[in-house]
């Protein structure tokens, strides 16, 4: 498994910059060849991750979000969202369906929508140091490297 | 973003573009100035222009869900797109009885 494409970008933890990630990883995908469906799965996915980045990891502060993404010759997507904010003391406990620390309405559905959306969701985090969330997803139509 | 109407005890809130941690505080506070202020019977959410919707959505029924209860109304959530039903499912929220 060869990596054919990659590309990386860091913005702010505005929230207004959670439609600018979500799309700028969409639009990276598209030489895969995805479905729709795809695309919305991978969009959804990557917005619960930087939604964390912004709400939990900067609670009371703007940091940086960064994104990488790399595309393999098997038509695999992998995305890694990573933050140098407060991190996660109990990753277990955070990626309970319903859990939340946030008192702004927030469903507390994040971590089981990128694990219903993607084929695999790894979560590393140090307390004071930050939090790397990584999703795969095969998009197994195209593999790039036949392009 | 939202366009609300109001007739015969029936608040309507057509929600539409993407939804997402950044624009649901702005649709919920208007959602909730109109309820408050007519006091309808029924909230109807209709999600036929939404484009995108992340959980942010999901927490923005859920919120109404309790809020129009608290005013002794009832919700309704209609229209969901084909692209929008994978989290509709998964959140449970048709457990609530308030997606028709």
């Amino acid at each position: 498994m060869n990596i054919v494409n990659s590309m990386k970008l860091s913005f702010i933890s505005k929230s207004a910059n959670e439609s600018f990630a979500r799309s700028a990883v969409a639009a990276f995908l598209l030489p895969l060849d995805p479905t729709v469906a795809e695309i919305a799965d991978v969009k959804t996915a990557v917005s619960e991750a930087v939604t964390n980045a912004i709400v939990h990891a900067y609670p009371d502060t703007f940091g940086t979000v960064y994104i990488e993404v790399k595309l393999t010759d098997t038509g695999r997507a992998v995305i890694r969202i990573r933050d140098k904010g407060v991190g996660i003391a109990d990753i277990e406990q955070a990626m309970e369906p319903l859990y939340t620390t946030s008192t702004d309405e927030r469903a507390g559905l994040g971590f089981a929508v990128m694990q219903s959306f993607m084929d695999k969701v790894t979560v590393r985090s140090a307390v004071g140091k930050g939090t790397t969330v990584t999703l795969e997803k095969n998009i197994i139509r195209a593999a790039y490297g036949s392009r | 973003m939202v366009d609300m109407t109001y007739h015969n005890g029936v608040v309507t809130a057509r929600l539409g573009g993407e939804i997402d941690h950044h624009i649901a505080p702005a649709i919920r506070g208007e959602i909730d100035a109109r309820c408050e202020t007519y006091r309808p019977a029924r909230l109807v959410l209709d999600f036929r222009r939404v484009g995108f919707m992340d959980s942010s959505g999901i927490g923005l029924v859920m919120g109404r869900y309790r809020m129009i209860s608290l005013l002794g109304g009832r919700l309704e959530v209609v229209n969901i797109p084909p692209n929008l039903k994978k989290i509709f499912v998964l959140s449970g929220l048709e457990n609530l009885g308030v997606i028709k």
